[in-house]
């Protein structure tokens, strides 16, 4: 069975918030193709102050699926509309202090039924942007749509350009057969085969669309302190955990961090690195790789020890 | 009282007299019994015997036939390439949808590298139509591969007669009966099957033992080279203790044969019935009129199967599901889908699976366990109401899917 924490498990066995609200003014029903799992939010709106006053889910689905349904209800009674829409469904499973992998979409599932029902309330359209596929890589929770689209917008040839761009790989890399058959599926596309020799593509310089865009709205001094604020963020987590980071240099798309105590030499420094990179990736908006500060140029010599 | 284990399909408890039969060849028989001095040659006696208690449970003419394995994967893979190798000539395989992944997923790579796959499709209840399977038995096909007994729902297909039709049109029938084996009759010296795959962990022996039976005759290409060991068949120095264990296994077996097809099957009745009466919307998957003795496979509708098996297990009750969650994968079990059990009751996919260890008390117990999880878990559904399931579910709540 699943390793489910605490407090996933408290929810589970006593969900917060179930039923239906009949006097709802926002409504979302949304679904997860993975799973079969589905999840009817109500919120109960203030038209005024636009709080949301109470809010009451229905799930069909499994335990990680009515945790997370539980957990979004008592994350956004009490906030505003606006508060609301920036729960993301990373603070769903931080809620639940953590989902595995595979369970990852349930929290997906509440930030989408939260987006569904505001818009809902606010008399709008919601459409769905996301498409969920088949989980490739476990470590770091790289679905197989993620894959291809990123091989297929970016050229890609190797499983190493893969790992570079999504990480999926990066890991423990038993995935790496799965990745290769996405490649030669997705290469078979455009009249080309696999070759599991080919190099990668040079890493850089390597701006993408998204990083172009990404870095001309905020200025160099702007888009460090953003950086240094997620790491900022992102330290109490770590800190519980006997670790701790810091932020040592940003060179381009290259993001230096030194993690130190429990962090250093921890078996799960490299999930924790690519966790640090994801946080970054979404926050702003752009492709950025961060790495162990060890690895900063200049430095292998004198760190080795320190 | 203790826990109830109701998913003796998933694995077996080891019996407490094969342990006991193991335990010398740990500590004082140790010896490799293909040496000379005295630490082996009882060893090499011992797997001797053994081999005449499987054989004897599976109804085999020689002891020569049993080829020892590690596994029922193991089995089903080497039945299968073997006959690739024999037959160089022939790129079709016959299988059907419902197989167990050690036979799916080996096929699936296999049309990746050229050969044809023909997957004999279900019906409602589970059932093949041989008309359809005759029509594909050419000599293109290499080998029939159909399982005896289905893992998730019990339902058995008419192998013996499938393997006749095979023999007829000249093609190799092996069947994957790791749940068949110990719970119905085999007799394999009246059959035309020419490889039957046997999991020693499904009938009360260790994990890590299996066997492929191997009809005299039949052509066969060993999937692992090595030492002489099994004749030269299946390389490899034999896991004595387990082989042992696996024996006496077979034994305890064909002497309780009788009572899975009473006592055994009277308790799965039982327990189906007293779900069934009590929980509103629930119904029996497959086929519940050729089944195995043990197993009932029960959907309930408008729940999710992983979210019964967590409540189910707070009550000390251990049982399994075809839900995708339970396994992490996108779908529910294929088998379900196979069978075209709409996706809210396949979700919903409970199978108990008893054995010889369960007593009456502790069915009575699930049955009353059973009604209050469904409920509670139908409280917090959106395809339910106050009084039942809404009307036209599917179109009351219809999400939109990510």
């Amino acid at each position: 069975m699943w390793d489910y924490s605490d407090k996933v498990k408290e929810h589970f066995f006593a969900p917060r918030n179930v039923g239906a609200m009949e006097d709802a003014n926002g409504v979302g029903d949304v679904g997860s193709i993975s799973c079969g799992d589905a999840l009817r939010l109500s919120l109960k709106v203030d038209p005024i102050s636009e709080v949301i006053e109470d809010a009451k889910f229905q799930t069909f689905g499994c335990g990680s699926a009515i945790a997370s349904s539980s957990a979004l209800t008592e994350i956004i009674k009490g906030m505003t509309l606006d508060a609301a829409l920036a729960v993301t469904n990373q603070d769903i499973a931080n809620y639940l202090d953590g989902l595995p992998p595979e369970k990852m979409h349930c929290s997906v599932m509440g930030r989408e039924a939260l987006q569904a029902a505001i818009a809902h309330y606010r008399g709008e359209a919601w459409k769905d942007d996301h498409e969920e596929g088949a989980l490739v890589c476990k470590c770091f929770a790289i679905d197989a749509v993620l894959i291809e689209n990123t091989i297929r917008s970016n050229h890609l040839h190797t499983v190493e350009d893969v790992t570079n761009y999504t990480k999926a790989g990066g890991g423990c890399s038993s995935c790496h057969e799965g990745i290769e058959e996405i490649l030669t599926r997705v290469l078979a596309e455009r009249g080309e085969v696999f070759d599991p020799d080919a190099a990668p593509a040079p890493v850089e310089p390597d701006p993408l669309p998204i990083a172009a865009s990404g870095q001309s709205s905020m200025t160099n001094l702007q888009r460090i302190r953003r950086i240094e604020a997620v790491i900022e963020s992102i330290r109490p987590q770590l800190r519980m955990d006997g670790g701790d980071a810091e932020l040592v240099e940003v060179d381009g798309n290259s993001i230096y961090v030194k993690m130190t105590g429990a962090c250093s030499g921890c078996s799960m420094a490299a999930m924790t690195v690519g966790g640090i990179q994801q946080r970054l990736m979404e926050e702003l908006g752009e492709f950025i790789r961060v790495i162990p500060a060890e690895q900063m140029p200049g430095t292998e010599r004198r760190s080795a020890h320190g | 009282m203790g826990d109830i284990y109701l998913d003796n399909n998933a694995t077996t408890q080891c019996d407490p007299k094969v342990v006991e039969a193991m335990l010398p060849y740990f500590l004082e028989q140790f010896g490799n019994p293909s040496s000379i001095h005295s630490f082996g040659n009882g060893v090499g006696r011992a797997i001797a015997k053994a081999r005449k208690q499987i054989q004897a449970l599976l109804g085999a003419k020689h002891d020569s036939e049993i080829i020892l394995t590690s596994c029922g994967t193991e089995s089903d893979n080497t039945a299968i390439l073997s006959a690739l190798k024999c037959f160089p000539g022939r790129k079709e395989i016959i299988i059907t949808t419902v197989e167990h992944p050690a036979v799916l997923a080996l096929c699936a790579q296999l049309e990746k590298d050229g050969y044809r796959i023909h997957r004999l499709a279900v019906d409602g209840k589970g059932r093949l139509d041989l008309d359809e399977y005759r029509k594909l038995l050419t000599p293109n096909v290499a080998i029939v591969s159909v399982m005896w007994a289905n893992n998730e729902t019990g339902t058995l297909f008419p192998v013996e007669e499938m393997a006749a039709m095979a023999s007829a049109a000249g093609v190799q029938f092996h069947t994957d009966a790791v749940q068949a084996v110990g719970k119905v009759p085999i007799d394999l010296k009246n059959s035309a099957i020419d490889m039957l795959s046997l999991s020693g962990h499904k009938l009360h022996a260790p994990k890590g033992i299996g066997v492929l039976y191997l009809k005299r005759g039949a052509r066969f290409r060993p999937l692992l080279r090595g030492g002489h060991q099994e004749r030269g068949r299946r390389a490899g120095t034999e896991n004595s203790a387990s082989v042992v264990g696996l024996g006496k296994a077979c034994e305890l077996a064909l002497e309780h044969i009788e009572y899975e097809n009473s006592q055994v099957k009277a308790l799965r009745d039982r327990l189906e019935q007293g779900i069934l009466s009590q929980v509103p919307n629930c119904f029996v998957t497959g086929d519940p009129s050729n089944r195995l003795p043990n197993t009932t496979n029960i959907a309930f509708e408008y729940i999710e199967g992983e979210a019964i098996l967590m409540l189910l297990n707070k009550k000390g009750i251990a049982a399994s599901s075809g839900s995708a969650c339970t396994s992490g994968s996108l779908e529910p079990s294929h088998v379900m889908r196979a069978m075209n059990i709409p996706y809210t009751a396949a979700h919903g996919t409970i199978r108990f699976s008893l054995s010889r260890y369960n007593t009456p008390a502790e069915i009575e117990q699930v049955i009353a366990a059973v009604p209050p999880i469904a409920a509670e878990l139908r409280r917090l559904s959106p395809y339910w109401g106050e009084r039942g399931p809404l009307a036209e579910p599917e179109n009351a709540f219809a999400p939109v899917y990510g």
